[in-house]
């Protein structure tokens, strides 16, 4: 298991929370348990499992939703 | 593609609002009705093109969005040849999606002010002994740093070589530099004022106590209440609820402007995001004043306090004894002479009644000290200058067979009964010199408890492990409620729980490290924390560089912020009504004012949030 942080632009609409929590728990190898879209600091963090996907699948996953990634972290747990 | 026209949101929204306004004006001023009608086609097209974008991603990841609601709306009203409603919709909905964005901006400011002070840069030692500038990620424990005036500590370390002067405000609050040189510890994002210094990196990133501040902060202002909890739940089936009673009104009514109509009344806008913005205001107000909030609950549970237990040493007290009393008893140039003995004796002993001594007798004559005989229990003996002099408490005076007259004894009794540690000096078997030393109470502590009574707060309870004499007198000096000395920690906390089970909500004060388990047990517990990681983990509030003051700061803004969400979530869900309301009941009520209304009111409940950056205790 890893731990992503990851930046995003700042997220105005509170819908685009649900919107990044739906697209990303959908992907396969992620734990949904850990998923949290912070609204105010326009960041996701979240575990997952690095056999089955990795963080550019994830950040590809939050782009395509429409939202820019700025930055992100991956710390080993 | 898809991209490209979201990023071009806000030129859009800018052509659509021209488009919209040369309308108006070939319709009124020229009674030219061609380009009314095609400014208003052409403003609807491409204001609709953005949403319905994001209508359709978030319809792709199964979330019925606003986005949604506005698109149907908006193509719906096209469809009946209505570009007026068409046009005007999709620009209020971006505009003020624009400034939703520009305003929260503003909320998040507070946060993002010290979320910046962050280093980024590090001059790390490489292989060949050479300085270079690096990213602060890669810096790893161990690793040897320069740091050179006017620049931040990157990490946590410790100082190798070199000295200077370092600003910690962004770690303590208190911005009067520190000296540092070897062997002292640095904190990263702090700022060297002066000199230059080597460290070594004990903690990096995330682990330095900066680090936990700032991710402290960023949970906390993402953090949700229950009542959030349930807004959020609530909203996740409003927004397809909204849809579904369109479409029944549509089946039952035929009237296709009225479902529409619905659909834009419908949306949650001010109710979603209302309580956030007084969160990220609010949190925001008090890490610019040194206090920090971990999170909404905790706002909510010491907004209802009524309750508030203080540890005495180090929280209402300095937790550093001084001088309180003299009485000298000899005259003219003897007085100095005597306190030079005395400081020349003290200056050997590390005892905290002689540190006190020696704080306050500041620089002296010295001399030195022969045949020196700590008495156990007494305090000591010794020859200065070719005096026999004796330093401690009346029973050493007693066994040295210094005498004491009737008034050194009500003198002594009067000490005492101030809440002092007795220092006698005798000189050659006479007493020259009596000394009252206790920890002083805060400066500012009275008139702070007296803001926290006027703040609803009804019980102030004293807890000390001191003895009830001493506790007893700082409780009546503060005017506290209460006062219980000979405490140990676990009685302490089994004392909050006897406080809990009357139906109390408390709240402890400590210093954060002794005291953990009454800051754990405490509906709020509350750190006087310099930055300490202990402080930072186990309260709820930490006060920033240990200041008292800042208190009820605290409790003021807390409540304020309380306030502050109540009053958005009745401005969002009474907007709401009176919109569904009025759209059966009255004749005015259109898509346009409706979405107009709506922009309005979220902006309202941001704005109302924003005063709390401003937020000062009055009194």
């Amino acid at each position: 298991m890893q731990k992503a942080t990851i930046q995003l632009e700042t997220l105005a609409c509170p819908s685009c929370m649900q919107k990044i929590e739906n697209g990303v728990k959908a992907l396969d190898g992620i734990d949904t348990e850990s998923l949290k879209v912070l609204f105010n600091s326009s960041k996701v963090k979240v575990n997952f499992d690095e056999e089955k996907l990795s963080i550019n699948d994830i950040e590809n996953a939050i782009t395509k939703l429409g939202y820019e990634v700025k930055k992100s972290q991956v710390k080993a747990i | 593609m898809q991209r490209f026209i979201l990023g071009k949101k806000n030129q859009i929204t800018l052509i659509s609002g021209i488009l919209l306004v040369i309308a108006f004006i070939s319709k009124f001023l020229f009674k030219n009705t061609e380009i009314f009608v095609g400014g208003l086609v052409i403003a609807s097209i491409i204001g609709v093109i953005p949403i319905a974008i994001q209508a359709y991603q978030a319809l792709r990841v199964k979330v019925v969005s606003i986005d949604v609601l506005v698109t149907i709306a908006v193509i719906g009203a096209f469809l009946l040849r209505n570009f007026e409603e068409s046009a005007i919709v999709t620009f209020l909905f971006l505009f003020g999606a624009y400034l939703e964005q520009r305003t929260l901006n503003k909320t998040r400011s507070a946060i993002k002010e010290l979320t910046e002070m962050a280093p980024e840069s590090a001059l790390k030692q490489m292989e060949n002994g050479e300085f270079e500038e690096v990213e602060v990620d890669e810096v790893d424990v161990g690793d040897i740093l320069l740091v050179k005036t006017g620049s931040k500590v990157p990490v946590d370390g410790t100082v190798l070589t070199g000295e200077g002067h370092i600003n910690e405000a962004s770690i303590t609050g208190e911005s009067v530099p520190v000296g540092k040189r070897k062997d002292a510890k640095v904190y990263a994002g702090t700022i060297l004022e002066n000199g230059t210094i080597q460290i070594v990196a004990d903690r990096v990133g995330e682990d330095t106590t900066f680090g936990k501040i700032i991710e402290l902060v960023e949970e906390a202002q993402d953090s949700k209440s229950e009542a959030e909890r349930f807004i959020d739940r609530f909203s996740k089936y409003y927004t397809p609820a909204v849809l579904i009673l369109s479409f029944i009104v549509w089946l039952i009514s035929k009237n296709v402007e009225l479902a529409i109509t619905i659909l834009v009344l419908g949306c949650p806008g001010a109710l979603v995001i209302g309580v956030p913005v007084s969160n990220v205001a609010g949190i925001g107000n008090g890490a610019r004043y040194g206090v920090l909030l971990k999170g909404s609950e905790v706002i909510q549970d010491f907004s209802r306090v009524d309750t508030i237990v203080f540890d005495k040493t180090g929280t209402l007290t300095v937790g550093n004894p001084k001088v309180a009393d003299k009485k000298m008893y000899t005259n003219g140039d003897d007085i100095d002479k005597v306190l030079s003995y005395l400081a020349s004796i003290e200056g050997e002993s590390d005892h905290p009644l002689a540190k006190a001594i020696v704080e306050h007798l500041g620089k002296t004559e010295t001399y030195t000290v022969e045949n020196t005989n700590v008495v156990k229990g007494g305090g000591i003996v010794a020859i200065v200058d070719g005096h026999r002099v004796a330093v401690g408490n009346v029973s050493l005076m007693e066994q040295e067979n210094v005498h004491i007259d009737e008034e050194m004894r009500a003198d002594i009794a009067r000490f005492e009964s101030k809440g002092n540690s007795l220092v006698l000096t005798s000189v050659d078997g006479e007493l020259k010199a009596l000394m009252g030393i206790r920890d002083q109470i805060r400066p500012g502590v009275k008139e702070d408890l007296q803001k926290l009574k006027r703040l609803g707060v009804k019980n102030l309870v004293v807890l000390s492990g001191d003895n009830q004499g001493t506790v007893d007198l700082v409780a009546s000096e503060l005017g506290l409620t209460e006062a219980h000395g000979h405490m140990l920690p676990e009685e302490k906390s089994a004392y909050i729980e006897k406080l809990q089970a009357k139906g109390r909500i408390v709240a402890f004060v400590g210093d954060g490290v002794n005291d953990s388990p009454s800051i754990a047990l405490a509906q709020i517990g509350i750190a006087m924390g310099g930055g300490t990681d202990v402080a930072i983990e186990t309260s709820d509030v930490v006060l920033m560089n240990s200041d008292f003051s800042r208190l009820p700061h605290a409790l003021g803004l807390v409540k304020v912020i309380s306030r502050n969400m109540i009053q958005n979530i009745i401005i969002a869900v009474g907007v709401v009504f009176f919109l569904l309301a009025s759209v059966f009941f009255s004749e005015w009520m259109n898509m346009s004012i409706g979405m107009l209304v709506h922009e309005g009111s979220i902006l309202v409940v941001i704005l109302n949030g924003m005063r709390l950056l401003r937020y000062k205790l009055k009194y």
